[in-house]
């Protein structure tokens, strides 16, 4: 339980921390919070020589809305998205499924940037954000660019981010006033990964379904986004018929392990129970 | 406060804080505060860090081990293997159940994370650094993991240090894993009466393999002054003296020139009673070097390497009447012990305590078997929060018992209250040999099923089941009844043994001229609150307020003798020596108060905390004025002082009861169990501190509704130990942790000197089987006899899919 030998900075800038991990190379990683990487540390499964520690840097914290969308600093805590009003006014999804990650003690420490850009399946933020349909932005040695959650994940631990990148904010489209929502999450205990959750996002008019976003937590090596589930809602009346067709869509994509959870069959089932349930509170708190 | 000579008797009886006070915690003002003393707050000038490489495979040869570049790294000092142990003849030290086990692998491996070699440097850092550094070349073996399989015909002997050998230190061994078969009771008779039963019931029933995982984890710190001659060893000891005695035969140092301490200990429950290699490589390297040595492991390493518990797969068998009385109980038990036999348990009794299997019920004749076989699995075999192996026997009658119900179409509480050993049959006598010292069964059972309304609670029970065949609910309701009859308080001498030292307990008590005391004690706590409840005891022999006694345990130099803190032995054991060295202190006290108040002693009588002149009231000496008395003014040809020590043997061990019911209500999509309702009613005899019972109780709960919901050390096929971590070995938090009622009712034990019977493992030993039987009960509709323990969600959802609750 004793990491290997390492250098820690602590950059008061963006450019210096792109500059430190440009100099160190794969040497070298971001620490935005440490609840993922600093247990695999530990259990000397990562080994990073450098760790560039972003917590100085204030331009990567804090939440605001205009425009239509809502933007995230990469360095925002989960307690800090808990409290946020402009989230609890716009998107109570985010603080909803914040409340399920770990405990208070690890959400005064971990950040939505270091919750996505981890690469960790067991990760609750990934999927969240690919239900909101939100774009990443990634700062390199080349300046600026833009990835879609959506597209973001190859494989545990396997981004699309390169060497040298740094996550600094997320931005999503503001929900639409009214939406329905739900991250259900069935664990173990707390403090535990997820057996399966689901994030579901919708609107209602006249009591039919105009939009609908479904994605998955834990039940592949990547977050999932449950396209065909969420397209089986749209135009529907949510009935029973409709939503026992977008669980079983949403069962049919997960590719779950077999671990302490569960063995995989189990764990389908659950992203399918989570689905449902989610689904169910959404259209019943849509307006 | 009223002057002690103007207050009432109410108030010097308040004042006393004696047996029955609900006397706040005296260690926790230093433990709320972060003050306690564990043994990693230990610093000694010089001090250097051993850490452990350990083995990857659960079965291998070493071929080689090569530590020269370990040995290279700056600030290394030393890289102990088997062949720096093997001259000093400690590459092996004896377990306390009979076998030997590896302190660093010689030849092979038997276990993942196994000790192969300990690395010691300045710093912890550097340790661990160079621990990987060592490399060791393995020739992996085909592992057994599967008990079942380790007596096969043709399976791997995986002890070639014992090969070939047929008799073990239990008896004849009947294939290279085997360990011992034990036996007990009379098996004519219990094959007659299951063969003519009228009603017969069999059911494998096994307690999965579990750990104790104390929040603090094992460590030593060894200290060899090479000047003296003198071994100072401070360790997460539950037992210091027997680790004197054990460190002396191991290391030939003689005993007066080793001093063991054990400093505060943050939780034990069984996983600090043996010795492990990390002591032993502490002290060998502390002589080696002529530093001292700390060695304290990590979480992963607790989990996987230090004693595992239960791991029994019990095969039990009962015969009743058509009516429900049970005739007769057969059990055999394949016992898993990993890769050595490390059990902790009185060495003649190498299945612990199991025979206590008979339960709480009047059975009147029965045999037990079990056969101990080695696997790669790491060893152990500990008593967790119970008297060795009392639980997995309360489990598995109280499991059976449930059976049978099922079987006999029968009320679980009906058919116990059917069974039950009368209270005017005590003492009794029962049919696997052990004395039960007291019991008021039915007493406690029916105040249980009055307080929960066990007949309401089953009338939801029934509306509910018809809800879910009507398609209008998705939660079954299970109601779990467990009635427990535990042994403990090991144990009378003509029985019970570690290594040749008999279970006796002791109690030393100094009182001050002053009249404040100090006692002292051969048990040690591990957060039972020994300070405050043993001071409780002497209060109310000596009348001196229990403020005013300091207790001290766990100092080899200063404590007398005692075999140390497990299996509920304290308050047994150590509790009765601490009320006979008190009465010890009275009876001289008496002398000195009788020639104070030149009377003779038999004109006087006790009064809470003095003597009183028989007819003449105002003429009493204090126990403050006799103690000071005891320094300057006593009878002619008296010895000075107020001091005395008693070594106690109990005649008995003392039996604790208990009548549990949990009520738990199962989600049949996800297959997860909340738990509604549980209530524990305890008899644990005379009640020294209501407060410290029912936080016993509250923990006790705790670890129970952990191993029944969710602990299992589990090994896959090939032998690695999945999840060694609490992110998935369940310790339940806060939140998970259902909300306990207890209750109680009080049945002295008629032999120990207060009537105390010992409670911090009751909880653990009645609540599994609640818990399981509840969880179990909920399909009991649908013709369900048993499922496996832990009852996680999955597993749950697997029933209900079975069951064809759920798709």
């Amino acid at each position: 339980m004793i990491p290997g030998d390492f250098e820690y900075y602590r950059p008061n800038s963006l450019d210096e921390a792109v500059q430190l991990l440009a100099t160190h190379g794969d040497d070298a990683r971001v620490l935005a919070g440490g609840h993922s990487l600093i247990p695999m540390m530990k259990l000397r499964l990562a080994a990073p020589e450098h760790l560039v520690d972003l917590r100085n840097i204030a331009s990567l914290s804090g939440v605001s809305e205009s425009g239509g969308d809502i933007t995230i600093g990469a360095m925002t805590t989960q307690t800090e998205l808990i409290t946020s009003t402009v989230l609890s006014e716009h998107c109570p999804i985010i603080r909803e499924t914040a409340l399920l990650i770990a405990d208070p003690q690890v959400r005064y420490c971990g950040t939505l940037g270091g919750n996505v850009a981890n690469g960790d399946p067991g990760n609750d933020m990934p999927a969240l954000m690919q239900c909101l349909g939100a774009t990443y932005i990634l700062q390199g040695p080349d300046g600026m660019r833009e990835v879609e959650a959506r597209g973001f994940y190859e494989a545990a631990y396997f981004t699309e981010m390169n060497d040298g990148e740094i996550l600094t904010a997320v931005r999503f489209p503001t929900p639409a006033a009214g939406h329905g929502y739900a991250y259900k999450k069935l664990k173990r205990k707390v403090g535990d990964y997820a057996t399966a959750a689901a994030a579901v996002l919708l609107s209602m008019k006249d009591g039919n379904c105009v939009s609908a976003s479904i994605a998955l937590t834990n039940v592949a090596d990547t977050p999932l986004y449950a396209q065909a589930a969420s397209d089986a809602l749209v135009g529907t009346t949510i009935d029973a018929a409709a939503i026992d067709e977008a669980v079983a869509l949403a069962e049919g994509i997960t590719e779950p392990a077999s671990d302490g959870r569960g063995p995989a069959e189990y764990r389908t089932k659950m992203a399918g129970v989570m689905a449902r349930r989610a689904i169910l509170e959404a259209k019943e708190r849509a307006q | 406060m009223s002057d002690a000579a103007t207050m009432t008797l109410e108030e010097r009886e308040a004042t006393l804080g004696g047996v029955g006070t609900a006397r706040k915690r005296k260690e926790d003002v230093r433990f709320i505060q972060g003050a306690g003393n564990y043994v990693d707050d230990v610093k000694l000038p010089g001090m250097v860090f051993g850490d452990f490489v350990r083995s990857p495979y659960a079965h291998a040869r070493i071929k080689s081990i090569n530590a020269e570049v370990a040995l290279a790294v700056p600030g290394v000092k030393a890289v102990l293997t088997a062949a720096d142990l093997k001259p000093l003849n400690l590459h092996y030290m004896p377990t306390l159940a009979g076998d030997v086990q590896a302190v660093l692998a010689e030849e092979k491996v038997l276990f993942q994370n196994q000790e192969v070699a300990f690395v010691i440097a300045e710093d912890r850092y550097i340790a661990s650094d160079a621990a990987e550094l060592v490399e060791v070349d393995y020739e992996e073996l085909p592992p057994i993991v599967d008990a079942f399989k380790a007596m096969d015909e043709g399976a791997i002997c995986l002890r070639e240090d014992i090969q070939g050998k047929t008799e073990g230190a239990h008896g004849a061994r009947k294939h290279d894993n085997h360990i011992f078969t034990w036996e007990i009771g009379d098996k004519e008779g219990a094959d007659k009466a299951l063969e003519t039963g009228e009603v017969t019931v069999k059911e494998l029933v096994t307690y999965q393999r579990v750990h104790p995982s104390p929040l603090e984890t094992c460590a030593s710190i060894a200290s060899m002054d090479k000047i003296k001659g003198e071994l100072t060893l401070y360790g997460t000891f539950q037992a210091p003296h027997v680790v004197r005695t054990v460190a002396s035969l191991l290391s030939a140092i003689p005993e007066h020139k080793i001093r063991v301490i054990a400093p505060d200990i943050g939780g034990g429950f069984g996983n600090k009673v043996g010795v492990y290699p990390g002591y032993v490589c502490s002290i060998v390297a502390s002589i080696v070097l002529g530093v001292p040595v700390k060695w304290v492991e990590d979480r992963i390493e607790n989990l996987s390497a230090t004693a595992f518990a239960r791991d029994y797969h019990m095969t039990g068998e009962l015969a009743a009447t058509k009516d429900g009385k049970i005739t007769g109980l057969k059990c055999h038990v394949l016992a898993d012990h990993g890769a050595f036999d490390a059990c902790a348990d009185p060495t003649k009794w190498p299945a612990g305590f199991f025979n206590i299997c008979t339960g709480s019920y009047d059975i009147p004749v029965a045999h037990v078997s079990v056969d101990g076989v080695y696997t790669n699995k790491a060893p152990g075999g500990v008593a967790y929060r119970c008297s060795f192996r009392v639980t997995e026997a309360a489990y598995m009658i109280e499991r059976m018992m449930d059976v049978l119900a099922q079987k006999l179409e029968m009320d679980p509480a009906e058919l116990r209250l059917k069974n039950f050993v009368q209270p005017a049959q005590f003492p009794y006598n029962s049919a696997l040999g052990w004395e039960y010292d007291s019991g008021d069964y039915p007493t406690a059972m029916n105040q249980m099923m009055q307080a929960v309304d066990y007949a309401g609670l089953r009338r939801e029970q029934a509306e509910q089941r018809d809800k879910v065949a009507r398609g209008e609910s998705r939660s079954l309701m299970g109601i779990g009844v467990s009635f427990f009859t535990e042994i403990v308080g090991a144990g009378p001498s003509r029985n019970c043994d570690i290594l040749g030292v008999a279970m006796f307990d002791s109690c030393e008590i100094r009182v001050h001229p002053t009249g404040s005391a100090i006692a002292r004690l051969g048990t040690k706590s591990q957060g039972q609150a020994h300070e405050t409840t043993y001071a409780q005891i002497l209060a109310t022999e000596i009348g001196i307020p229990s403020e005013d006694i300091g207790i001290e345990e766990g100092d080899t130099d200063t404590a007398p003798y005692g075999l140390g803190t497990y299996g509920s032995r304290s308050t047994p054991v150590a509790g009765a020596a601490a009320a006979r060295v008190g009465r010890k202190i009275r009876a001289k006290a008496q002398k000195i108060a009788a020639h104070l108040l030149e009377v003779a002693e038999g004109d006087l009588e006790w009064e809470i905390d003095r003597f009183k002149v028989k007819g003449l009231p105002e003429k009493e000496a204090t126990m403050k004025e006799i103690a000071w008395a005891a320094y300057n003014n006593l009878p002619e040809g008296m010895e000075p002082g107020l001091e005395a020590v008693d070594y106690y043997d109990p005649p008995n061990m003392t039996y604790p009861f208990g009548a549990y019911l949990c009520v738990a209500d199962i989600d049949v999509d996800t297959g997860e169990t909340s738990i509604r309702r549980f209530y524990a009613l305890d008899d644990c005899g005379t009640r020294i501190n209501p407060m410290v019972i029912e936080g016993q109780v509250h923990g006790g709960l705790t670890e129970a509704f952990g191993i029944a919901m969710g602990q299992e050390i589990a090994y896959d096929e090939l032998g690695n130990v999945q999840g060694a971590s609490l992110m998935d070995y369940f310790l339940p938090t806060a939140v998970e942790t259902p909300v306990w009622e207890t209750d109680f009712t009080v049945t002295p034990s008629p032999h120990h000197p207060i009537g105390a019977k010992g409670v911090g493992e009751s909880p653990n030993v009645g609540g599994v089987p609640a818990f399981s039987n509840a969880v179990i009960d909920a399909f009991s509709h649908l013709g369900v006899k048993h499922m496996p323990m832990p009852h996680t969600a999955w597993r749950v959802w697997q029933q209900c899919k079975e069951s064809g609750l759920t798709k």
